[in-house]
């Protein structure tokens, strides 16, 4: 879920409060959105894709971060490279080369079934697969 | 009209499209370039909304040689229980192509370039639907973003003739007239967080069928897509590479991300806790991950995890109708339902017609949403063109029940509460998104849990009634409420395991249900076998012809 708005970064340009698709941004007294809404918010980084000013921070987790999470922390996810790091992968932002160029991914031959555990020599407890 | 607030904007169009995704996109070009005057309503905002434009997709994109063609439109016909239509595998093959082309010339996206050739078998989500957006936009539609259309509106004769809705960012109702709909609302997920999906609550089913549309394939419903354990990012496919474990790190045999999801369900449910590690990806492979999905990544970088290296749990999200098959039944080439002036498209419209009973995930999903869209729009602006300067003069009649005009008298005073909706969104969560009712299904547990869904549309039919943001939600909660219960009540009528609606009680597949099956109704609800795939092809190319 959205967790941090940066204050200090933000350009107040209203972009994540219309590309929000869950109405989550309301706009603050000094133009600096808030999070009006977070249980509405689906995960979904969009905001953060489309902030121009890497001011934005979606925690991947489907539920607010607990207090004191590093996740909720704005000098930790600037730090670690992690605030705007979203913008950054698909190559958003002047200068940089769209991700969308080398968006290929790897072939995708049959999906691997997890094999049995190897038994060691005397046991022969196997979980058995459930059969649907 | 319903009441709304304040000052209702009372716009008029020749074709409306519900829904900014790729469906609705594709339709508004096909529309505005027929030569109608176009109004795109979003629920969220086109280009961000909905999971095509917050992931990335494959695309069923085929080159015109026979053999190819013929392999592609072979591969899923068995998984799909035969269910599907040659015929309009091969329409939307070439129409996929044709969009494809168009949307590297004049949308000038920019696909990698393989072996010298722009690679057009996929596409990034964000970078799609942004130039989606810019596309429509140039064309000279009008988009109404933060717009949910709450119902739609009939002229005397039954035919649809506009919506209204809630611009939930100005706080106020609007209505636009119109000569035909185009439906292009998305499946419905049911608010499982699965990855953009929030948006997709099923309200273009609902509309549809308050206005007298049928639906069809709705026992194709059950899919789930694997995600890392409280996480929302749904990316199955790179679970290929996976192996899957019990909670002590043992490996859980049989377990895969195709053909052996059950049996992580199956776990999930008794032990609560399946762990996974990425660990059949070589180093160049984990490279191609990260590069073609950059947001499959999010999670993991941002929680200190490698996937590849170290054991996480996973969950199982319900992706219902999304990646499901079954939707509104579209019965023209054109994708018009048997409601006049309502067409459908995207994952709002069955697609059986091409993917029978197994889930259209990936590159069907997205092959079909930008043929139908385009068929839906060049309709629509047919439909609309051929009911001349009256199609703005009509008479319009709200269609809207259940959340906005209850049966039963509720106290003006308690109009604003809308109770009911609370109830009923804790019925979903217990009747629908468990995996022992939904994905393991069995008649023993699916008629209880359909009794239970009843009662709660019951309610809502009745004693609710809500304006404004509150009415939008109490719509969507309806939506969802009448998706499960046609979900639920063709399962039942299904009694075999076809496609993806496997039935634990009916576990054989039985050749005399090849058939697919149309499901209706608010209060009371139907089903009915329609003929077999080539049957219908051929009844349908004779009304056409």
């Amino acid at each position: 879920m959205i967790e941090i708005v940066s204050a200090s970064r933000c350009v107040t340009c209203d972009v994540c409060i219309a590309v929000c698709p869950t109405n989550v941004f309301d706009r603050g007294a000094d133009g600096v959105p808030v999070i009006a809404r977070q249980g509405d918010c689906q995960t979904c980084f969009m905001c953060e894709a489309h902030c121009p000013a890497d001011a934005l921070f979606v925690a991947p987790l489907t539920h607010p971060a607990p207090p004191g999470s590093p996740l909720t922390d704005e000098q930790h996810v600037t730090e670690t490279g992690l605030l705007g790091s979203y913008r950054k992968e698909i190559g958003w932002g002047r200068g940089r080369k769209p991700g969308a160029r080398v968006a290929i991914g790897p072939q995708l031959g049959r999906a691997r079934v997890t094999p049995p555990a190897t038994p060691p020599a005397e046991t022969t407890s196997t979980p058995a697969p459930l059969k649907t | 009209m319903p009441r709304t607030d304040t000052t209702t904007l009372d716009l008029t169009a020749d074709v409306v499209i519900v829904g900014g995704g790729p469906a609705g996109t594709w339709a508004a070009l096909a529309a505005t370039a027929a030569g109608a005057d176009v109004v795109l309503l979003d629920k969220g905002y086109c280009g961000a909304s909905g999971p095509t434009a917050s992931g990335g997709t494959g695309v069923w994109y085929v080159a015109p040689e026979p053999d190819a063609r013929e392999k592609a439109m072979a591969s899923r016909e068995g998984l799909g229980g035969y269910l599907a239509d040659r015929r309009w595998m091969a329409r939307v093959l070439d129409q996929t192509y044709e969009n494809m082309n168009r949307l590297a010339t004049e949308a000038r996206y920019p696909f990698p370039i393989v072996d010298g050739q722009p690679f057009k078998r996929g596409v990034q989500g964000p970078e799609y639907m942004r130039r989606m957006r810019a596309w429509v936009k140039r064309s000279g539609a009008r988009v109404l973003d933060h717009s949910p259309v709450l119902e739609l509106l009939v002229d005397p004769s039954g035919a649809v003739a506009g919506v209204a809705g809630y611009r939930r960012q100005h706080d106020t109702g609007y209505r636009v007239r119109a000569g035909a709909v185009v439906l292009a609302s998305g499946g419905c997920a049911f608010l499982s967080k699965a990855l953009g999906c929030d948006v997709d609550t099923g309200d273009g089913a609902l509309y549809a069928a308050e206005a007298g549309a049928e639906l069809s394939g709705m026992e194709f419903s059950n899919s789930y897509a694997i995600a890392p354990a409280f996480t929302s990012v749904t990316k199955t496919a790179y679970y290929n590479f996976a192996t899957f474990f019990h909670a002590d790190g043992t490996p859980l045999a049989g377990a895969a991300s195709q053909g052996g999801r059950s049996v992580i369900a199956g776990e999930l449910l008794r032990n609560g806790t399946v762990l996974c590690q990425i660990d059949q990806a070589d180093p160049e492979q984990q490279r191609q991950m990260r590069e073609g999905q950059p947001n499959f990544f999010l999670t993991f970088d941002r929680l200190g995890i490698n996937p590849f290296t170290d054991k996480f749990p996973v969950t199982l999200l319900l992706e219902g109708t999304v990646r499901g098959t079954g939707g509104i039944r579209v019965v023209t080439d054109d994708c018009a339902t048997t409601v006049p002036g309502l067409y459908a498209a995207g994952d709002a419209a069955t697609r059986e017609l091409i993917c029978g009973g197994f889930t259209g995930g990936g590159s069907h999903n997205s092959a079909w949403a930008m043929s139908s869209g385009t068929w839906a729009g060049q309709g629509a602006a047919r439909f609309a063109t051929g009911l001349g300067p009256a199609r703005h003069r009509r008479r319009l009649a709200a269609t809207g029940g259940a959340g906005l005009r209850p049966t039963r008298a509720v106290r003006r005073g308690n109009a604003e509460r809308y109770t009911g909706w609370s109830d009923a969104e804790q019925v979903l969560r217990e009747q629908v998104h468990p995996y022992d009712k939904n994905y393991l299904r069995h008649g023993e547990r699916l008629t209880p849990a359909l009794a239970e869904l009843d009662a709660a549309w019951r309610q809502l039919r009745a004693e609710t009634a809500a304006t404004g943001a509150a009415a939008v939600r109490i719509r969507q909660t309806a939506a969802m409420v009448a998706h499960a219960r046609w979900m639920y009540t063709s399962a039942l009528a299904r009694t075999e395991s076809r496609g993806m609606a496997r039935r634990q009680d009916h576990p054989r597949l039985d050749p005399a249900q090849r058939h697919r099956i149309s499901v209706g109704g608010l209060d009371s609800l139907w089903t009915r076998p329609e003929p077999e795939p080539a049957e219908a092809g051929q009844r349908l190319t004779a009304v056409a012809s």
